[in-house]
């Protein structure tokens, strides 16, 4: 039934140090993104997304670094694997695509060779052979012109197409993994809405699992199968698509779910109660204790564990799982 | 990161917490506040030279020439047999004079010209810019060299050629400020209370300009002080019997080749010395006056 | 607008930037100091023959009318005669050249060579040790005079380890000079394969070049952390680290060569400080180049190469800047194609 985790994330831990102390930012995080699935990672700003896919690369800078947890990919740890190894894994096997696509291409190398220079380097294929297989890549990631184009600059792009021609470099290899961090940030509505069926259709085309970063939860509807729920650097759901917005389990995912505008029925858009808690030196128990409803003093002290409440949707919250939130 | 935590001193903060603030800054930058004292004790050893030399920087002493570092000659003697130390003492009469005129006339000057195209704009401005582009064309230390060969060989014309080519900095930096200031709301309103002109300038102009003027000018300080000594080593500006760090490393230059090092050593690491002093009082300066403007160049 | 209209701009700056310069020249060589003819003539002579000199020389024509005179003596290379050589000064300028070429170009080399990784390393390894260290050697060196550090590298390598050579010229005593082909010595060396030239060249280049660079490395470096430090947290290197690309690649490929295009504006700063220096640097060693020549002249009161140097260097000056702004626009494609 369930089929087999790319990459598998357990209790996965982030700290920056700063003047003021160690902020958490990733706190026990644990998810699996699974052969050929569109995994939606969702939360407020702040919440770590990011972050978590940084650690997935192992591209955490100073002053943050990893403190606790595996990343098992392909049955490997990367955060334990070296340096040089990890190398070959960047780009090869697990691609990201960035939610800057006009900062994200170096403005002095033409966009062409930007993505031949992937082939050559993963692929080991020669100068030419990459060229040609580059202008390929941005004809099927549906840049007009691709020749011409390739001989251009990313100033002389438009976002979307930047953020295509980061899709035509994240899939020069057949990643086995793409991280996609909020793609369509910065996009207007219909370029996003094409950014998002590119992604699709490629990665569905390729094989390649996609591991999608958003804070909004239209995108994850019409985008996913399955998704995690991020709170202040916990993850507090993980639920199939349909599951998680027909019975969304945790006080906040229910807060997210009842943000979204609807067009299909009446209902009173509510935003999410409070602000995402200081990260810096969080309280020992649920971090969404302070916004909750339900807060009792077991959520101060204790941390929740994922518990199931559904065929493959589990959820960390004690008012769950002591039935107090069934009702509502 | 940290420069968020960091805002200018806010004008109405009680003194006490005012002057803990200084003492932070300044605990911050003990280089700095190092520099400083070396500074200020230069000039002391300046203005004092008569009693605190051991020597006369101009007696001769047949019987002790050339003598490496002694407990009598500290830094040894030249070929006359005279003191290097009281040498070096007095010598800093010159260099400091210089290096605090020079930037004291090109401050005038540049701020005066500065404003006045400021103040002007149009025509005026388009003139004065294009002279100060005509003058930054020349690498700072020729355009020196020439006017000093131009004007004749005296300590004052090489202060005048230094502060010219000091100038345009000055001057650029009152012009923006000024043409900055006009476009901020209370300029206007002074103006339609009917200040004068100058008071407008004076009142709202200087504290704005002030900051950056006196960090330019402490590092500028240094600046001449090396435009100075290299140009009496090549030979332009000191007489002989007058004697300044450059004309006395360039004398010391000569006893190389026979091994008298100190010869050349001492006069140069004066130099470096105050140099390094001026930068780091105007590297500390611009912490000090505006954290805003650090890692600025 | 493209490339043509940033030319037509940046042209346009020059040319009156070069018409000041002459201005400023010709007020230092005729206005200011003691009467020319005077000077010419020699202290011993009455009045009577100072006029007719004076007429002689135009001397008594209005300020504009001799301001023309110059700058077309200028545009034809007619530079004056120099007192002291007694040839024109251009003839002495055309010889020295290439001393200066050589020697200034070393410098750059050196200059680039240690400042650029000297900044890269700083800037990948902020607040280490290595950083520390770059810190240091940048503020020493910016305060150390040129001439001096020349004479510390004579005084530790010529007098007291013996391996640098004596600070007498371009070569060593008793070796002839390759053939002139470019006139750089070990250009012309290596280029007819004469090796012993060469080793010669390079031998007494060694120090001085040294001296010289090393009085630029530091704005150079400093300028490099900067930049690097800022490109180093680019969304574009940061999707470079994404894509697997190799660190080496990343650093010295994608971020360098983004942190350059700053640096090669200061080159122009940079060719000025080098210049002002060559001419002390040339007198410490005596490096037979036109800074020594105008800096012999000045010695001697011998007016006429010391304003053609100053002249000469101006417009270099003004043309070197112009070069770089060309060279930026042309390698920014945000300028080149905008």
């Amino acid at each position: 039934m369930n089929a087999a985790s790319v990459v598998d994330v357990r209790g996965l831990s982030v700290r920056f140090a700063s003047d003021r102390g160690e902020i958490e930012a990733v706190d026990a995080a644990s998810f699996d993104v699974r052969e050929g699935e569109i995994l939606g990672l969702v939360g407020e700003s702040g919440s770590g997304k990011t972050v978590t896919a940084t650690a997935i690369l192992r591209l955490i800078r100073k002053p943050g670094r990893q403190t606790g947890g595996s990343i098992l990919f392909d049955g490997r740890d990367l955060a334990r694997i070296p340096e040089d190894e990890l190398q070959q894994i960047r780009g090869a096997k697990i691609a990201m695509i960035s939610q800057t696509p006009r900062t994200s291409l170096n403005p002095l190398i033409t966009v062409g060779r930007q993505v031949a220079r992937l082939f050559q380097l993963h692929a080991g294929l020669s100068a030419a052979d990459s060229r040609k297989r580059a202008l390929e890549m941005l004809t099927l990631v549906g840049i007009p012109e691709p020749e011409r184009r390739a001989r251009q600059y990313a100033h002389q792009f438009s976002g979307g197409m930047c953020q295509r021609v980061m899709i035509a470099m994240a899939l020069t290899t057949s990643p086995r993994l793409l991280i996609a961090d909020e793609p369509t940030t910065g996009l207007d509505v219909s370029t996003a809405a094409r950014i998002l069926d590119l992604l699709r259709d490629l990665g569905a085309r390729t094989g390649a699992s996609i591991l999608l970063i958003t804070h909004d939860l239209g995108v994850v509807a019409t985008t996913c199968q399955r998704v995690a729920v991020m709170h202040a650097g916990q993850v507090v759901e993980i639920a199939p698509v349909r599951s998680l917005f027909r019975q969304p389990a945790h006080p906040y995912t229910r807060a997210l779910v009842r943000s979204i505008p609807r067009i299909d029925r009446e209902i009173v858009m509510e935003p999410v109660p409070g602000s995402v808690p200081s990260l810096l030196n969080p309280p020992a128990g649920c971090r969404y204790a302070g916004r909750c409803p339900w807060v009792e003093d077991r959520c101060r002290r204790e941390k929740p564990a994922m518990t199931p409440v559904a065929p493959e949707h589990f959820v960390a919250c004690f008012a769950v799982e002591d039935g107090r939130a069934a009702a509502v | 990161m940290a420069d968020i935590t960091e805002t200018p001193i806010p004008l109405l903060r009680p003194a006490t917490s005012t002057m803990r603030l200084v003492w932070l800054r300044i605990r911050r930058n003990w280089l700095s506040a190092i520099a400083l004292a070396i500074i200020v004790a230069m000039i002391l050893v300046a203005l004092g030279a008569d009693w605190i030399a051991p020597y006369e920087p101009d007696a001769t002493d047949p019987d002790a020439a050339l003598q490496s570092m002694s407990w009598h000659h500290w830094l040894g003697t030249d070929i006359y047999g005279r003191d290097l130390l009281s040498r070096i003492i007095h010598a800093a009469r010159v260099d400091l004079t210089v290096a605090f005129g020079a930037t004291a006339v090109a401050l005038a000057i540049g701020s005066a010209i500065g404003a006045i195209a400021g103040h002007y704009r149009g025509l005026v401005d388009l003139v004065i810019m294009r002279c100060v582009d005509s003058v930054m064309a020349f690498p700072a230390f020729i355009l020196a060299m020439a006017i000093t060969a131009a004007l004749g060989n005296s300590v004052g014309n090489v202060l005048l050629a230094i502060a010219i080519t000091q100038i345009p900095t000055y001057l650029r930096l009152i012009r923006g400020e000024i043409f900055r200031i006009r476009e901020m709301e209370y300029a206007d309103a002074a103006r339609v209370v009917g200040n004068p002109a100058w008071r407008i300038m004076f009142i709202h102009l200087l504290p704005n300009c002030l900051p950056p003027i006196i960090v330019q000018a402490t590092l500028a300080m240094g600046y001449a002080l090396l435009t100075m000594s290299a140009l009496s080593f090549i030979g332009l500006g000191i007489q002989p019997p007058q004697s300044e760090w450059g004309s006395m490393t360039a004398e010391g230059a000569q006893y190389i080749v026979t091994g008298e090092w100190w010869l050349f050593l001492f006069p140069g690491l004066a130099i470096v010395i105050m140099v390094l002093a001026f930068n780091l009082v105007g590297d500390g300066l611009r912490d000090f006056l505006d954290p805003r403007m650090r890692g600025v160049r | 607008m493209g490339f043509f209209g940033y030319f037509l701009r940046r042209l346009s700056l020059v040319i009156p930037t070069l018409l000041g310069v002459t201005i400023i020249t010709f007020t230092l060589t005729y206005v200011l100091p003691g009467n020319p003819a005077v000077v010419k003539a020699g202290p011993l002579v009455s009045p009577e023959v100072v006029k007719e000199l004076e007429k002689e020389m135009g001397l008594d024509q209005p300020a504009w009318v001799q301001y023309w005179r110059y700058i077309s003596g200028v545009l034809r290379g007619d530079l004056g005669q120099s007192s002291s050589t007694g040839r024109p000064v251009l003839e002495d300028f055309r010889q020295r050249l290439p001393a200066t070429l050589e020697l200034t170009l070393a410098s750059l080399l050196i200059a680039l060579l240690i400042g650029i990784p000297l900044g890269v390393q700083s800037a990948v390894h902020r607040d280490t040790a290595i950083d520390h260290i770059g810190r240091i050697v940048g503020v020493a060196g910016v305060a150390m005079p040129t001439f001096w550090t020349g004479l510390l590298g004579l005084y530790a390598f010529f007098y007291l380890l013996g391996v640098a050579p004596p600070p007498l010229g371009r070569l060593g005593s008793g070796i002839a000079p390759p053939t002139a082909i470019t006139g750089l010595y070990v250009v012309d060396s290596l280029l007819t394969g004469n090796w012993k030239a060469l080793g010669s060249a390079l031998h007494q280049l060694m120090l001085p070049a040294i001296t010289l660079g090393l009085s630029v490395m530091a704005p150079i470096a400093r300028m490099v952390r900067s930049t690097m430090l800022e490109i180093l947290e680019s969304d574009y290197i940061k999707s470079a680290w994404a894509a697997g690309i190799p660190r080496r690649r990343v650093i010295y490929g994608d971020a360098l060569m983004n942190a350059l295009i700053p640096v090669i504006t200061i080159l122009g700063i940079v060719f000025g400080f080098l210049m002002a220096g060559n001419a002390v640097v040339e007198s410490v060693f005596a490096w037979p180049g036109i800074g020594n020549y105008a800096i012999t002249s000045l010695m001697t009161k011998d007016s006429g190469p010391i304003q053609s140097f100053v002249l000469f260097v101006a417009v270099l000056y003004v043309v070197v800047n112009f070069a770089i702004d060309m060279i930026y626009g042309l390698i920014d494609p945000r300028i080149r194609l905008d």
